[in-house]
């Protein structure tokens, strides 16, 4: 199959591309969530990112909190921003961050002001942002301009056998066009770090691959009370014929093909080495993987399920993918791209790559995603410990 | 003819059911991945979609391998077209 060269995005104005054109109300902070709330739905088109954090967190996760919120603004598939919260301080340290992409951002916080007369200003405001933002309009894009991450969930055995090296297969054939692409979970790499650390482009993003995941894997051990055979391999995971988390690991890694990573980011960092495949410190839970990846500034996610995952990202769309017939069968409605037939040797890997490039391809030109039809919008920020 | 079992790797002793059974005494058509080759083995339980089957026999102790790759250990003996599960299989980590 020839690639195409190129995709319809929207172009923005620090020279990245979207795949999607949203209009975001972001809430700083817990609290602020119903005024986002209120704004969404009084404003059409725009959508609220409610989450569950914010408040007295400090240090290395109050970095996290801004990075993830920051980020989350300056995604290229996010048009416009209303930034809500509690304090001025924050609020505006938010809006500071994300208006350094160039878009249209303002700040709203309640102190002094109340939910209603919040809602009033910051409504008018997301009126103003989104009838503008609606006039953008898809525009030929190279696709260098794609922002590729991925992660697999409600694995099993099918997974590694065809799904995820469908993924590998499209990550080969696109790399060498100059895409972005980002792998992570590194918990779900345990059993397999080592040969991991050995598709680090360099002996530095090897070592610091290594680090990354002893010291996640050390967390683990830390705080484990038996052998965590009741969240590695997950029920679902056993239930597909998952029996360890070697075997997950290994089935895991297929997902980045044979390219090599040129760094090791921390979670939601964006990432600064140019074009390649980058690994992410993440944890392995679904939405909050996701949402650490289209913070860093991912544009498309694709999701290799097994048993059938079903979540979704409120500003990146999640594309999934199953090589298991009878999640096809059973649960259609959340699969964009059937691989099955990878199994009964009626399709071959490299068909399957190319399956899979077109669905991606068609997501990025707008084609809505089953996640996106169905409203799954899961935004979960990742805390690293409790707050003071 | 159909695939039953696919294999990954030629020095695999697992392979993966990838209909939506086998049934016990089944004859079972298997494709290593690695080198694209055919092999048989007979089933000696019924053993889902997804679900491992030993290709020999194993012992206590022993490393089950798939990709090539060591991905625990047996902690139940085996026999050969048996379901191999986490009733005699453990990780090695953890």
């Amino acid at each position: 199959m020839e690639i195409p060269k190129s995709f319809l995005g929207f172009k923005r104005e620090n020279g990245r591309a979207g795949t999607r054109n949203h209009v975001i109300i972001l809430p700083v902070d817990d609290i602020s969530n119903a005024c986002a709330e209120a704004v969404a739905n009084n404003i059409k088109g725009t959508i609220a990112l409610p989450h569950s954090y914010g408040r007295l967190q400090f240090g290395a996760d109050l970095e996290l909190h801004f990075r993830t919120m920051i980020g989350t603004g300056s995604n290229p598939n996010v048009a416009a921003v209303i930034v809500i919260g509690i304090e001025p301080k924050w609020t505006k340290k938010i809006v500071d961050g994300i208006a350094k992409t160039g878009k249209p951002v303002e700040g709203f916080h309640i102190e002094r002001t109340g939910d209603i007369g919040t809602v009033m200003k910051a409504s008018k405001k997301a009126q103003e942002f989104v009838m503008w933002a609606s006039e953008k309009q898809r525009e030929e894009c190279p696709i260098s301009d794609l922002w590729i991450s991925v992660k697999c969930g409600e694995s099993d055995t099918t997974s590694g056998l065809a799904a995820n090296p469908t993924v590998g297969n499209l990550m080969d054939k696109l790399e060498p066009l100059g895409v972005h692409l980002c792998f992570g979970e590194t918990s779900e790499l345990t059993g397999a770090e080592k040969v991991c650390a050995t598709r680090g482009a360099t002996k530095e993003a090897s070592d610091k691959f290594m680090k990354t995941w002893s010291a996640y894997n050390d967390f683990i051990l830390k705080e484990a009370t038996d052998d965590l055979s009741e969240s590695q391999p997950t029920a679902g995971n056993i239930a597909g014929g998952l029996t360890t988390i070697e075997e997950k690991a290994f089935g895991n890694f297929q997902k980045i093909g044979n390219c090599k990573f040129v760094d090791v980011l921390e979670p939601a960092e964006e990432p600064k080495k140019g074009k390649g495949l980058y690994f992410m410190d993440t944890s392995s839970a679904a939405a909050e993987c996701v949402t650490l990846q289209a913070a860093a500034g991912f544009n498309i996610h694709l999701f290799p399920t097994g048993q059938g995952n079903i979540v979704g990202n409120p500003i990146e769309p999640v594309v999934k993918l199953t090589a298991n017939p009878l999640t096809v069968k059973g649960m259609g409605e959340h699969i964009d791209c059937d691989v099955s037939k990878i199994l009964s040797r009626e399709m071959n890997m490299s068909e399957a790559g190319d399956k899979l490039i077109e669905t991606t391809l068609r997501v990025a030109n707008g084609r809505l995603t089953c996640a996106e039809a169905l409203g799954h919008k899961e935004f979960v920020m990742t805390k690293l410990y409790r707050s003071a | 003819m159909a695939t039953d079992i696919i294999i990954h790797d030629q020095k695999d002793n697992v392979g993966v059911v990838v209909v939506e059974k086998v049934t016990p005494k089944q004859d079972c058509t298997c494709w290593i991945m690695e080198n694209d080759s055919s092999s048989n083995i007979q089933s000696m339980n019924e053993i889902p979609l997804g679900h491992k089957i030993a290709m020999t026999d194993l012992k206590e102790g022993d490393t089950i391998l798939k990709y090539g790759h060591d991905i625990g250990k047996v902690v139940k003996s085996i026999k050969k077209g048996e379901h191999v599960h986490v009733h005699n299989v453990k990780t090695k980590k953890w």
